[in-house]
């Protein structure tokens, strides 16, 4: 390692502080699935044309891939590792079971960021709108059926929780 | 103890021995009443799957892991001169780098060698290496000096056949034996037939493109090796590992939990699972080798490209006189070994018909070797063969799926022996024909410049047959739980699932008391490669034999407990129960707590097949779409499709396999597509950027009718694969849909908009040409 060649930078990923030095061409998936160790996010193509490194970066989904890692200095992160409270699976994650939204699974981490993002922007989107929340989003097992159901049944899911929890 | 026999057969190397092995079962009766199997059931590592914590070749994370790059070459053919590594072994955070120099001339492929001195494609292997990250072996790579001696190459079929053509290899550019087959008179055939048709049709290279890499995580402790590995044959990278490094296959654990996808390319050792095994030992270190989009894409295998005439002829009721296919297929720059791409066969067994000739010629070009690649062979048979029927139907002014009714075939005419479900292709017709509405009223297209056509394909498909060998153990636990043990894999299918389900069916428990373990060469017993749509199929009946036996022990034990014989005695749902008797059930625990520590296990073997029928599986598609004559734009697909794969274990998997493989079929016929610059021999779209895999606003509307009659002479379970079938007729019925709605037919695949264009803007000229 030549330490000369790399920078400091504190990553904030999932509530979470990760100050890594880093060289300054590193990606934000790299410095996900490498330095951090959260290798939910796929890389897939690494030059942003498949989704499956899909992330949120202060509250939009983003393709890990494109990022530079020392451009991500205090910017709020949050991974697929970051959906799950303890055991109760976010609704996005709950739907892709139910649904089966995956076969490989291998898109699946990015498909879920996408719609979590969707979600988090607007609980009520109409089919339109998952559509396009996931038209980044390529999946070669060609699950995309059930990736739509899965948004749907996510949207409700979601809606029935608050209400729940009102 | 189940009955073993041993039978002599002809095999590859003279005589080999085959071990019959008796599983212990009858096959379920069609109408069984089952409980678990056949029911709906969300995939048991959806979990894992969900929240990002499924492990993947690429996710292993050892302490002190180093990452490697493998340098290939920048020509599709040319001799080495030279290569120095001498810059990369000082560059920064390097710790191995091998090429032909270093490593011992291990042979690969037919001839050669790991690292060639000849290299014949562009991302043919040079040299590598190993380094603390992905970024410093990429830099280490650019500063490996080689020197090329550039040499003519050739990169399709044609030019490989030219007379003058450089050749790829030293004793030419055909590669094998051609391989013929005949019966009967096809030439007397084609004479005497009312009506002939005879047609040139092609298909392009396609790229698997699966999302996950080929690669892998290699570890050594002292002279033992373990490789996790992005492969769909953990026995078989085991053996073709060990027997490449010289090693006793004891030596080597393969382990594969998860693989982000493999559709066929991921069935053999290929160079980076021994590249990687040799930088770790050079450096001491577990060395991590994926390979990136581009290389992935040069030379980790691709769907044969072909060219086939294809004749046949009919008498004027549309029976079938004669086949006649001459074949071409490009290898690519060698024989991977793993290709399995018989194009012949569909042509000799689909339809019936006593005069049938093939002659299947494969050829050498200077482009990244092929692969078997889902239902390898039968997709690119299927574009050509069911276009052609559907121009003898046209011809005959016969409705299509008649046509293929009249020429029904209910034997294998290969070995003369009648199919397990004979009736297997003509209930698929049925479902197919009633779900789409074929021959219902045309709905009016959607604009003016529009126009609506409907096509229809058949296919039959020599997988999902299952076949020994393939073991299983299962442990019942002290608690009344299940451990279930296989040297399987699951390649992101749902083979866990469904094999959980076989599983609990048979042992009478709950399918959450379950634990499936598999994709581990250390932990399980022998199972052959996931191919071939044979999974389920292959290790069902020896999970239902292994449950058989522990369930036969579960009984005998349960009945000292309850004091009545076992014949009275069956399991539900987790509970003993009495014949006659329903007050004295008991939980399946209350009797193994009674013998802890002692436990029941059971082992199965996966039996013979039937030896005087074929097991086969068939089905057929129809397809509506709108084609706009302005734009050449091909949309509004909306496609139905029927799959004889014998008892439905789990729909809610096989759905998705057919929505899959369908969606797969639509890239196949639309857009999917390699392209080779012919002046250069470089792939010019080895990327998800200028390849294009269907996306979601391309996926057609796809209506699955199930046909679920179980094949109960294929096997215990009457279970037989759905992985591939569903991709082979969909491009052919899209192309017969697209000559419905404009009048042309195209032969040449993809149908991508450019020909799409093209061709509208020829029948324009046409047109005009041929007003008065
Ligand atoms: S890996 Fe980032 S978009 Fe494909
Ligand atoms: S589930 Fe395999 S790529 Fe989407």
């Amino acid at each position: 390692m030549e330490p000369s060649r790399h920078l400091p930078v504190t990553l904030s990923v999932n509530g979470s502080q990760y100050p890594i030095l880093i060289e300054p061409r590193r990606t934000l998936l790299d410095a996900l699935r490498h330095d951090l160790g959260l290798t939910g996010a796929k890389k897939v193509c690494d030059m942003g044309d498949c989704g499956a490194c899909t992330v949120i970066v202060d509250g939009k989904a983003m393709y890990a891939c494109l990022l530079l890692a020392v451009d991500c200095d205090d910017r709020e992160i949050t991974t697929i590792e970051g959906l799950a409270t303890g055991n109760e699976l976010d609704p996005v994650q709950e739907a892709f079971i139910r649904a089966d939204a995956f076969q490989c699974g291998f898109c699946t981490s990015g498909q879920i960021m996408s719609l979590r993002a969707l979600l988090d922007a607007n609980p009520e989107p109409d089919d339109d709108q998952i559509l396009r929340a996931v038209t980044g989003n390529l999946c070669r097992c060609g699950a995309y059926p059930n990736i739509l159901k899965a948004g749907r049944l996510a949207a409700d899911l979601q809606a029935q929780a608050a209400s729940n929890g009102q | 103890m189940p009955e073993i026999r041993v039978k002599p057969k002809q095999g590859e190397n003279g005589t080999e021995l085959e071990l019959i092995e008796d599983e212990g079962v009858r096959a379920w009766a069609p109408d069984a009443d089952l409980q678990i199997v056949g029911q709906p059931h969300p995939r048991l590592e959806g979990r894992e799957k969900v929240t990002g914590r499924a492990r993947y070749a690429s996710d292993v994370r050892l302490p002190g892991q180093l990452y490697a790059r493998v340098l290939r070459s920048p020509y599709p053919h040319a001799r080495i001169v030279s290569v120095d590594i001498g810059k990369a072994e000082q560059a920064p955070g390097v710790r191995a780098v091998i090429h032909a120099g270093n490593v011992p001339r291990i042979p690969w492929y037919e001839e050669g060698v790991l690292f060639e001195s000849t290299v014949r494609f562009v991302g043919d292997e040079i040299a590598a290496v190993a380094a603390e990250s992905e970024e410093q072996a990429e830099d280490a790579l650019r500063l490996i000096e080689v020197e090329y001696e550039p040499l003519p190459f050739v990169s399709t079929i044609e030019e490989a056949l030219a007379p003058d053509a450089p050749w790829v290899h030293d004793d030419g550019n055909i590669a094998g034996e051609p391989k013929t087959y005949e019966r009967g008179d096809p030439d007397a055939g084609l004479r005497d037939a009312d009506v002939t048709i005879d047609a040139a049709y092609s298909t392009a290279s396609a790229l698997h493109n699966a999302f996950e890499s080929h690669g892998c995580t290699t570890f050594w402790d002292g002279d033992s090796l373990t490789l996790w590995d992005s492969t769909q044959a953990i026995f078989v990278i085991r053996e073709q590992v060990a027997e490449k490094l010289g090693l006793p296959e004891h030596r080597v654990r393969v382990v594969k939990h998860h693989m982000g996808g493999g559709f066929g390319a991921k069935q053999i050792a290929w160079k980076h699972d021994v590249i990687a095994s040799l930088l770790s030992r050079q450096a001491g270190r577990p060395v991590q080798l994926m390979l990136d989009r581009e290389a992935e894409n040069l030379a980790a295998g691709n769907r044969n490209p072909t060219r086939q005439r294809v004749r046949l002829g009919a008498r004027r009721d549309g029976t079938l006189t004669a086949i006649v296919a001459d074949i071409h297929q490009a290898s690519g720059a060698y024989r991977t070994g793993g290709e399995a791409s018989n194009v012949s066969g569909t042509y000799q067994t689909l339809y019936n018909c006593p005069n049938v000739r093939t002659e299947q010629v494969a050829v050498y070009t200077n482009t990244g070797p092929a692969v078997a690649f889902r239902a390898p062979g039968h997709v690119e048979a299927a574009f050509a063969l069911e276009q052609a029927m559907d121009e003898l139907a046209r011809t005959l002014e016969m409705d299509p799926v008649k046509l293929r009714r009249q020429n029904y075939s209910e034997v294998d005419q290969l070995e003369g022996k009648p199919f397990t479900l004979p009736e297997g292709l003509r209930l698929s017709y049925d479902r197919v024909a009633d779900a789409f509405g074929w021959g219902a009223e045309k709905p009016p297209p959607s604009s003016e410049s529009k126009r609506r056509g409907v096509g229809f394909a058949a296919h039959d498909w020599s997988g999902g047959t299952g076949h020994p060998p393939g073991y299983a153990w299962i442990e019942l636990n002290a608690d009344g739980t299940a451990d279930v043990i296989t040297g399987t894999q699951d390649i992101g299918t749902g083979t866990r699932t469904g094999l959980a389900q076989v599983a609990a069916e048979e042992l009478g428990l709950p399918l959450d008391c379950i634990a499936f373990r598999l994709g581990d060469t250390a932990t399980g017993p022998y199972s052959p490669v996931s191919s071939g749509s044979a999974t389920q199929a292959t290790i069902g009946p020896a999970v239902r034999a292994a449950a058989a036996e522990v369930k036969a022990q579960l009984l005998e034990v349960a009945s000292s407990v309850l004091e009545v014989g076992a014949d009275r005695l069956s399991v539900r749902a987790g509970r003993i129960l009495v014949d006659g008797d329903e007050e004295r059930s008991i939980a399946v625990s209350a009797v193994t707590e009674k013998i802890r520590p002692h436990t029941l296990q059971g082992r199965g073997a996966r039996g013979p097949n039937p030896e005087d029928k074929t097991i086969r599986t068939f089905g057929a598609q129809c397809v509506e779409l709108e084609v706009d004559i302005e734009t050449g734009e091909i949309d509004r697909l909306r496609i139905a499709a029927a799959h004889d794969c014998g008892r439905i274990v789990n729909p809610t998997l096989v759905d998705s396999q057919v929505v899959g493989g369908i969606t797969q079929g639509v890239g196949f016929a639309l857009t999917e597509e390699r392209t080779v610059d012919p002046r250069l021999g470089l792939v010019l779209n080895a990327n998800l950027e200028e390849y294009h895999v269907p996306t979601v606003a391309d996926a057609p509307a796809i209506e699955h009718a199930r046909v679920g009659v179980p094949d109960s002479e294929a096997n215990s379970t009457g279970a037989k694969g759905i992985g591939e079938p569903p991709l082979i007729p969909t491009a052919p019925a899209i192309a017969n849909a697209v000559y419905d709605a404009i009048g042309i037919r195209f032969r040449e695949g993809p149908l991508s908009r450019a020909r799409v264009v093209a061709a509208l803007a020829e029948q324009r000229a046409q047109g005009e040409g041929s007003r008065p």
